[in-house]
């Protein structure tokens, strides 16, 4: 006696005011029922046009804008952007320098992982760990603040360096910290690893296979949760990383809560990697003595009129950079993030094209949600680890 | 490190000998150069041949150089992760010639193409959904050229009578100022008129 009745699919628009769209993320879903058909992405709702401005500054002026960029880590962000800049000017970069730049990138690994699995897991319906979490961001970002003056926006890392050396008490405070912090790692795990309601609805949701992440141009922990073991520090090592001492999570079925497990072990091994910086720091220079790049300390200019003019010169007209051009690339906590930097022999950039790795992850929401339900649309979007800042740039 | 660059080098050059217009070791890095309309043959290449797998397209990005009868260059980025080896190709098109869309080639060149085009108008034959993607609905105007002004040419307000966001010129109470801090003696190129000097021929 029934009676087929043809149901249209209809369309809803999730976000850009959506908790679960980590910012301002419009996805318009086709739905057939509770099944997504079709997701569109709508972005660049936060987009400041960072590309444009940087090519009307110089080279010292723009890197405050890496710090906006992926504003949950930030040191990671102006670290690719510094080493194509000493790339080009073939700048050497003194030992403490290189370490202070791998410990501050760990740090802010931690940073990232420590908001993305608990926004992730709030996503799907836990609240603790997010409280956990932020916790332990605020106590890193009272490290931020310590070194740099900043919480978040630190423009710390500078070319040939970073900006200044931090105090003994923060060496041993960091120090004190990487004793601590594996017990919270563990307090989160023992939440959400064994949690029914958490595995549900992570495990085999968003599965994406090697050939599919490669050719959606995948790269961080998207490509290692499907068992890749690709690590930027591992395979094409920058500053100091090829003398640490670490390990690269992999996973094995590509579904959310892989790529969940390998974040959380993620954390693991940038402490490994903090404590070994820490131990192996070596004393001198944080920042090439190169003055003719790297501005002289404040009380060499109080006293020498050669530092003045150097000052003067640096934070006018800034330093010239050779023509040339250079693909670097940094293994960022979200993936591989690249500055495609141009110069034209100027003291401003030519072109400096930021490759996010959130772009490329976010355009395969289409791909990755088809067939899923609606609730699991937001549960991927978790796991990809999106922030709007460096999507829409 | 500098040897594998260069057999790559090497290899690519013989192995698309008829492409290849130019290929350059700088910095580390291996460029080359290729017509536009070769360009989806040659990441096929690069992607199966099993000397390069470059299986990721890590970035494609438009420069502009206004003064070049081409004006654009299309950068494509390639990362092969079983050589871990990095390639970039590039291409020239003007505004008018569309060059031929690699999204068949590899999926994630979708909103790559898609950027290029809004920042800089490059027209991709071929690409299934052509639409800009970061700047806003209804924006005019390709903002990352060089001849398109870092101020924009409309802002936006609320408006209290209308009860709704309106678009007007951009009007600035101060102009935009652009300070040349180039040094007088190092970067600036004078040319005085009359000056038989300046030509050698004094």
């Amino acid at each position: 006696m029934s009676q087929e009745v043809r149901i249209a699919n209809y369309n809803i628009n999730f976000g850009p005011q959506h908790p679960a769209a980590h910012g301002v993320l419009r996805l318009v879903l086709e739905l057939d029922g509770e099944i997504v058909e079709r997701a569109d992405p709508h972005i660049g709702l936060l987009h400041r046009g960072t590309e444009k401005l940087i090519e009307y500054k110089t080279y010292l002026q723009a890197l405050p804008y890496f710090d906006r960029l992926d504003y949950v880590s930030m040191m990671c962000m102006e670290h690719a952007y510094v080493l194509a800049i000493e790339k080009l000017l073939g700048l050497e970069v003194p030992a403490r320098g290189q370490y202070m730049r791998v410990l501050w990138s760990e740090i802010t690994r931690v940073l990232n992982h420590l908001l993305n699995i608990t926004a992730q897991a709030m996503d799907v319906g836990a609240i603790t760990p997010s409280l956990w979490g932020y916790e332990e961001r605020e106590i890193l970002f009272t490290f931020y603040e310590r070194v740099s003056g900043a919480r978040m926006h630190a423009a710390y890392f500078r070319p040939g360096g970073v900006h200044q050396d931090m105090t003994p008490q923060l060496a041993d405070d960091i120090g004190a910290w990487c004793k601590r912090f594996p017990k919270i790692i563990d307090d989160i795990e023992g939440l959400l690893t064994g949690n029914r309601i958490y595995k549900q609805r992570n495990v085999e949701i968003g599965k994406i296979s090697v050939e599919d992440a490669l050719d959606w141009g995948m790269t961080g922990v998207m490509l290692r949760g499907s068992g890749v073991p690709w690590d930027l520090r591992k395979s094409q090592p920058y500053d100091v990383y090829a003398k640490m001492d670490f390990d690269v999570p992999v996973g094995k079925n590509g579904d959310c809560f892989d790529r969940y497990l390998c974040r959380m072990d993620e954390m693991r091994q940038s402490v490994r990697i903090i404590e070994q910086c820490l131990a192996a720091m070596p004393s001198g220079e944080v920042c090439s003595v190169d003055r003719k790049i790297s501005p002289p300390r404040r009380g060499e200019m109080k006293g020498n009129m050669e530092s003045l003019i150097h000052h003067f010169k640096l934070y006018t007209e800034g330093f010239k950079v050779p023509a040339g051009e250079t693909y670097t690339a940094i293994e960022a906590p979200k993936g591989e993030f690249g500055v495609y930097l141009v110069s034209d022999g100027t003291n401003k950039p030519y072109r400096c094209k930021i490759r996010s790795p959130g772009y490329a992850h976010l355009q395969a929401t289409d791909f990755m949600t088809k067939g899923h339900m609606l609730a699991d649309a937001s549960a991927i979007v978790g796991s990809l680890d999106i922030v709007f800042g460096e999507i829409d740039r | 490190m500098d040897d594998a660059i260069q057999d790559l080098s090497k290899y690519v050059s013989g192995a698309l000998e008829a492409q290849i217009l130019s290929s350059t070791v700088a910095n580390g890095e291996l460029a080359i150069r290729v017509p536009a309309d070769s360009i989806r043959r040659v990441l096929t290449f690069l992607r199966d041949d099993q000397n390069c797998l470059f299986k990721i397209l890590v970035d494609v990005s438009g420069v502009d150089f206004p003064d070049r009868a081409k004006r654009f260059e299309v950068v494509y980025n390639l990362l092969s992760i079983k050589h871990n080896h990095r390639i970039r190709v590039k291409v020239e098109t003007d505004e008018a010639t569309p060059v031929p869309s690699v999204v068949s080639v590899f999926s994630t060149a979708n909103w790559f193409e898609r950027e290029a085009w809004d920042m800089y108008g490059i027209l991709f034959a071929g690409h299934p959904d052509l639409r800009r993607i970061l700047t806003d609905y209804g924006f005019e105007g390709h903002p990352l050229r060089k001849d398109f002004p870092l101020t924009g040419h409309v802002e936006v307000r609320y408006d209290d009578e209308q009860k709704r966001v309106v678009y007007a010129p951009v009007k600035l109470t101060q102009d935009f100022r652009r300070f040349d801090f180039m040094s007088p003696w190092e970067g600036a190129d004078y040319v005085l008129p009359g000056d038989e000097k300046a030509t050698g021929k004094a």
